[in-house]
């Protein structure tokens, strides 16, 4: 497929930002239950959520740019039922919304405690806004993925790995994110949040070489026989209907070489992961906030990269049509 | 049900591309707006197109033969591309199994042409909306046309009757019967998509002749043969009396 830069913005930054939100909630929730030293900085979680916000407005305005008609968005929330692009288009809004009022009760100091638990701990507004959020952020993480996943003809999208692996990178970005905030506002949870970086990334690496694994040996289920329906074992194009290019010859090719789809696989291991990885356990022994801002950078850029790989990798078979222009 | 669909017939088909043309013409003069056309003299000439007509060589030289294969929407009877749309743009029609885009609710998201393994839709670079083939359904219902033109622009146009259009649920329809007799199939069947439309392969005619079907054995016209007749013994057969 060819990769659209709307749509890698869209996933990376929405990614990220679904992560924050619940890098900080998993703050507030060890904190609340005393699981951490309480927290000295009530506005870490404001300037959190607005920076979660914003990273989901830019990713959201950033997809415009991938429709014809902009104008008409409003009308991809009409089909919820069966539609996982329609599905994220209200998942997204929720989300933000959610994280918002989160973000706000934070603001408003509600954090006088509407019940208490059996164990002592209070119950206040933000916890309670707070899960409603990790609600939406879940959904949207799988909106997102199943808008791929659910294609059967991409054989290389359609696995439950997908909406896995938009998880596990969105949450593990976010909490580099966190790590990075926290350690340049100077918060009590940079460290925890640095840990926490380390095992997501870890984990996120994992399942993306699972599915870079699963994805190497895919067969394809359809070839030039089936798509045309000549039971031979030797069928060449000759001609596709035009002497130029097409929207079939441009939407469903990434156009660039082999090496260069192969060894942007290795740049975005090495950025999304590797780097990160070093600069996390770097940053662990110090209070520096450079290093875990470095780090943010740095897989933001290989977090792009993925995409774009993402996109590259899978194979349409509608390709199989568009093979020699003539 | 109604189930209106294009069967091709690979046999037949010469690849002249009138059909293409044909179908350019039609559905660029309607209702809906022009189909773009970027540079059509000039240097990387690109457009939108409902149907295509691409050539497939088979077999290992000198044992080739080409296949002329036209391509459209082939309105599936289970469309993929339709549950996808997030704006209900995509959809099919109960009444005919027409699959049409509304292009006042497309959002030019081409979800749609992800979701179709024929790449059976492009995007209008002018419109900016997703446009497919439409089967003409602003020809086939039109009262002002005579009725034997109430058919496809590509239908009408193909000079070796390689097209047919109907109905392929009623089973006494042409498109039913060409599919039924001539082993009619559908692409990519292993999708499940179901598509409507469907292709009838090439067919060998073969005939068998043999030598005593081209020269009668006993010719009672030739004069060798009536000598032969004559002689004794060797008097014509009962077949020959007539012309003795």
């Amino acid at each position: 497929m060819h990769p659209a830069f709307s749509v890698i913005f869209l996933t990376t930054l929405i990614g990220a930002a679904q992560g924050l939100f619940l890098a900080l909630f998993t703050g507030q929730i060890f904190t609340q239950f005393k699981l951490m030293p309480e927290q000295q900085h009530p506005d870490f979680y404001v300037i959190g959520s607005i920076i979660a916000v914003g990273l989901m407005a830019i990713g959201l305005f950033a997809s415009f740019f991938h429709l014809g008609h902009p104008e008409r968005a409003w009308r991809s929330a009409a089909k919820w039922k069966t539609s996982w692009l329609s599905r994220e288009v209200i998942a997204l809004p929720a989300a933000m919304g959610a994280v918002f009022l989160y973000g706000a009760a934070h603001y408003f100091g509600l954090t006088t405690p509407l019940f208490t638990m059996p164990g002592g701990t209070g119950i206040d507004a933000t916890l309670l806004l707070g899960l409603a959020a990790t609600v939406t952020v879940y959904a949207l993480f799988i909106c997102t993925g199943m808008i791929y996943g659910c294609i059967k003809f991409l054989q290389e999208w359609h696995s439950p790995l997908t909406v896995v692996n938009f998880t596990l990178m969105g949450t593990a970005s976010g909490f580099v994110v966190a790590t990075a905030l926290s350690a340049y506002m100077q918060t009590e949870l940079t460290q925890f949040y640095a840990a926490w970086a380390i095992f997501f990334t870890v984990v996120a690496l994992v399942f993306r070489i699972l599915s870079l694994v699963r994805n190497s040996k895919i067969k394809p289920k359809s070839d030039l026989r089936s798509a045309i329906g000549v039971n031979h074992p030797n069928i060449k194009q000759i001609a596709q209907g035009s002497m130029g290019g097409s929207f079939n010859t441009r939407e469903y090719f990434h156009g660039k070489k082999a090496s260069f789809v192969r060894n942007m696989k290795y740049i975005f291991l090495a950025l999304a992961f590797i780097a990160p990885l070093v600069l996390l356990a770097l940053s662990l022994g110090t209070s520096s906030w450079v290093i875990p801002v470095v780090a943010v950078g740095v897989q933001y850029l290989g977090l792009i990269a993925e995409r774009w790989y993402f996109f590259a990798d899978a194979n349409h078979p509608q390709n199989l049509y568009y093979q020699q222009i003539s | 049900m109604t189930q209106l669909a294009l069967v091709i017939d690979l046999n037949v088909c010469v690849g002249c591309h009138a059909c293409v043309t044909s179908c350019k013409e039609w559905n660029t003069s309607g209702p809906a707006g022009s189909m773009v056309d970027k540079n059509p003299y000039k240097e990387d000439p690109t457009g939108t197109f409902f149907n295509r007509v691409q050539s497939f060589e088979i077999g290992t030289y000198p044992q080739t033969e080409t296949v002329h294969f036209p391509k459209s929407c082939l309105h599936c009877e289970e469309p993929p591309c339709v549950p996808v749309c997030p704006t209900g743009a995509s959809y099919k029609r109960e009444e005919d199994g027409i699959v049409l885009v509304d292009y006042d609710k497309c959002i030019g998201c081409k979800y749609c042409s992800w979701a179709c393994p024929y790449g059976a839709r492009e995007l209008d670079e002018k419109q900016k909306v997703m446009k497919k083939c439409t089967l003409c359904v602003d020809r086939i219902y039109d009262e002002d046309l005579p009725e034997n033109e109430r058919k496809p622009a590509c239908v009408m146009s193909c000079p070796t009757s390689a097209r047919l259009f109907g109905d392929v649920h009623d089973e006494s329809s042409d498109v039913s019967k060409a599919i039924r007799e001539n082993a009619g199939y559908q692409l990519m069947p292993e999708w499940g998509t179901k598509p409507a439309n469907h292709y009838l392969p090439r067919r060998k005619v073969k005939m068998t002749i043999h030598k005593d079907e081209l020269e009668r054995v006993d010719n009672p016209l030739s004069k060798e043969e009536r000598k032969t007749h004559n002689a004794p013994g060797t008097g014509p057969s009962l077949d020959d009396m007539t012309s003795w």
